[in-house]
């Protein structure tokens, strides 16, 4: 099992948010979590990455059969764990050139690899562009600075690539995207899916599920997994929304 | 009128308590007054005597006064420093400590030891084929009074006690003449050190560029020991018309040393400034600078970084004066500060009745890496004309923790993406050095310095002359 999460209980500020939350993921699958907002969504992915501010009150996340409650999120990331972000960040002055370059660098450190050369860098780095069709030469751009919305979300598919995590978290990837660029995205993710690597994709909507097929659809209300199924109850949310599941836990 | 003032009527004078040191000066003054203005033009002997009756009013500055209030000198002032006023005799082997070279890059090195210009007797004062002279100013006054009675005090606004105090015992310093329509190729770096324990020197630059004339100044104040020193230096520059500046400063001083950097500059029309200024050691740091923007279509870049940490202070004082339309200024200071350090940012834009159509804007940028260390900021505008364009801001805060948490989630560890943050906040003003190698040079020495490798180097604060050592910072910047 690749990750395996047990009672999780997280609290931001003393407030619980996830509330004993349950979740398995096997190589090779694809997993989407869907849920109205503020059920605890995105939560989860911090929790998962390590996010300053997000405390584990009980429960454990085991990835790769250790625990790692209280692993850095650099650990983690060197370690497979990829979070494509809802909101990207800009960081003006750092160039993506060498953002990519170091954060290659850190995960061969890690591994006890010497630095990638520059030329094998650049080779790299232009055969990952095309996955995803960004055109732009990156070089002189700062991470994310002045990027547009689908910029943006292409670039975090991008460093996915760069980075062949084996455990990705799509953090609602497909918000702000025009039909083309979800095509683009999404193509990118099929690409990268293979039998060594696991993908959590989470969205409010099942239209990323046209184009990323998940192996598994689950719920999530108040903290919680409250239901579970295969690619049928993406649909069945579609079509009813989700103002059924919060009256049957309402009730 | 102008008798010398013998020593009896200066004691005589004293009306307040003063501290130990503002005592040593004015005894000194009083003593060594006929030494001092033996070689004087008129002028001078008359400008020293007036400080010297101003210092003796006022003294020191103190936490009184609202343009000293966050910068303490006290300690200083209680401080058992000497007064140096001799040449230090030329041996070649001393030229080695003049070592902050940057490699790469062609510069006609100025040397300025114990606040004397440092050099062989015969290049004392030498003047290049295409007119331009470089050297002594105590031996350009002799050489060229004329220009002395034009340039020399006029522009640097003696407000206070050390901006008198240097005029009143200026010695020596570097006088640099650019004549008009030269354009000198090679950058002039001027190496500033003290290499004797518990100095105090007073030193005066003058630099003067004719009309279309063409300057790159580098001016670096370095330490090459730890003991305790006071650089009081202002350096007057003259901009004729359409004359251009780029004057990079480069301040790495050890934690004992207080450097106060005072600057006028005098803008005729159309000319250009460019100004940055690297402060990144040194115990209290002060750089104040004066750009008068006296005439039409003049345009001043003016920029500083500061890197500070420990106990170190550093105190900006930025001052433009638009007193002719059209002109354009832009000033830019970024800062990280570091468990005790403590900063000062002063900014004065003003702007007379006629200067219209006026761009002067204005920015302070601040990261506080710790709970203790600490910024006082304060831009100031003073608007007369109506056809403007003005701006100022100033921020403080810390490391964005979004960004942070954004490399760390790509495998960066917090160390290197800390760095990376601060390097990439540093490199607004770094990327405005016009000079590649020069760059280079200052970029890895920002590096060094974030990874604190400068301020534990035991043999001295800089040399960054160092190439055998790798920055082993994975990240170049340089390519951005």
């Amino acid at each position: 099992m690749l990750l395996n999460i047990k009672n999780l209980h997280v609290s931001i500020d003393g407030k619980e948010i996830l509330k004993g939350l349950n979740f398995s993921v096997n190589k090779g699958e694809i997993h989407a979590i869907m849920g109205p907002n503020g059920t605890g969504k995105s939560t989860l992915a911090a929790a998962i990455t390590g996010r300053e501010g997000y405390e584990i009150t009980k429960g454990e996340i085991i990835y790769k059969g250790q625990i790692i409650n209280d692993w850095s999120p650099d650990k983690r990331a060197n370690e497979g764990v990829f979070l494509s972000f809802q909101y990207p960040i800009e960081i003006p002055g750092v160039s993506m050139t060498n953002f990519m370059r170091t954060a290659l660098n850190a995960s061969r450190d890690y591994r006890k690899l010497p630095p990638v050369s520059a030329k094998d860098f650049l080779k790299k780095m232009e055969e990952k562009k095309k996955l995803v069709q960004i055109q732009s030469k990156l070089t002189n751009r700062s991470v994310n600075e002045g990027f547009s919305g689908g910029e943006k979300k292409k670039n975090e598919i991008f460093q996915m690539a760069m980075l062949e995590p084996e455990l990705a978290i799509l953090d609602e990837t497909d918000s702000g995207l025009d039909i083309d660029a979800l095509r683009i995205v999404a193509g990118g993710v099929n690409q990268l899916k293979s039998d060594e690597n696991a993908f959590i994709v989470i969205t409010h909507y099942q239209r990323l599920l046209d184009y990323i097929i998940p192996d598994f659809v689950h719920v999530m209300y108040d903290g919680r997994i409250v239901k579970s199924g295969g690619k049928k109850l993406a649909m069945e949310l579609e079509e009813k929304g989700y103002e059924w599941i919060k009256e049957q836990f309402d009730a | 009128m102008h008798n010398p003032v013998k020593g009896n009527d200066i004691m005589e004078k004293i009306k307040k308590t003063y501290y130990p040191l503002e005592e040593r000066f004015i005894r000194y003054f009083a003593e060594h007054f006929d030494e001092l203005s033996r070689h004087d033009i008129p002028k001078v002997s008359y400008m020293r005597r007036k400080a010297m009756e101003a210092f003796q009013q006022t003294g020191f500055p103190h936490k009184k006064l609202e343009k000293w209030r966050n910068t303490d000198l006290e300690g200083i002032y209680k401080g058992n420093l000497e007064i140096f006023d001799r040449e230090t005799p030329y041996e070649k082997q001393l030229s080695d400590i003049f070592l902050c070279e940057v490699h790469g890059f062609e510069s006609r090195v100025i040397s300025v030891l114990n606040g004397s210009f440092y050099s062989p007797e015969e290049e004392k004062l030498t003047v290049d084929k295409n007119g331009v002279i470089v050297g002594s100013l105590t031996r350009a006054m002799q050489e060229y009074p004329d220009l002395g009675e034009e340039y020399l005090g006029e522009i640097m606004p003696q407000q206070d006690g050390f901006k008198t105090l240097n005029t009143a015992l200026v010695s020596d310093g570097v006088f640099i003449y650019v004549p008009d329509n030269v354009v000198v190729e090679n950058t002039f770096q001027i190496i500033n050190i003290l290499n004797k324990p518990n100095l105090v020197v007073n030193v005066r630059n003058l630099v003067i560029l004719g009309k279309n004339a063409r300057l790159r100044l580098l001016h670096c104040d370095d330490s090459v020991n730890h003991h305790a020193g006071l650089i009081n230096k202002v350096n007057e520059i003259y901009l004729n018309e359409n004359a251009e500046l780029e004057l990079y400063k480069l301040q790495n001083l050890n934690n004992e040393t207080a450097l106060l950097n005072q600057t006028a500059i005098h803008q005729s029309a159309n000319s250009r400034l460019k100004s940055s200024a690297f402060s990144l050691n040194g115990g209290i740091i002060r750089n104040e600078i004066f750009d008068f923007m006296n005439g039409e279509g003049a345009w001043s870049d003016v920029r500083g970084l500061y890197l500070m940490d420990q106990q170190q202070h550093i105190d900006n004082q930025v001052n433009v004066y638009h007193n002719a339309p059209h002109c354009d200024s832009n000033q830019l200071f970024k800062g990280i500060l570091d468990n005790k350090a403590t900063g000062v940012f002063n900014g004065y834009i003003y702007v007379k009745r006629d200067a219209q159509q006026t761009n002067a804007f204005q920015r302070n940028s601040n990261i506080l890496l710790s709970k203790t260390a600490r910024i006082d900021t304060m831009p100031h505008l003073e608007i007369y004309a109506d056809d403007v364009k003005c701006s100022h801001g100033a921020s403080v805060g810390q490391l964005d923790k979004e960004a942070l948490f954004y490399l760390m989630q790509r495998g960066i560890p917090f160390v290197d993406a800390r760095m990376l943050l601060m390097y990439a906040f540093a490199d607004a003003v770094i990327n405005e050095i016009s000079i590649e190698a020069l760059r280079i040079s200052i970029q890895d020495m920002v590096k060094r310095r974030l990874r604190g490798d400068l301020s534990i180097c035991d043999r001295c604060v800089l040399h960054c002359s160092n190439p055998d050592q790798p920055i082993i910072f994975d990240i170049d910047l340089s390519k951005i």
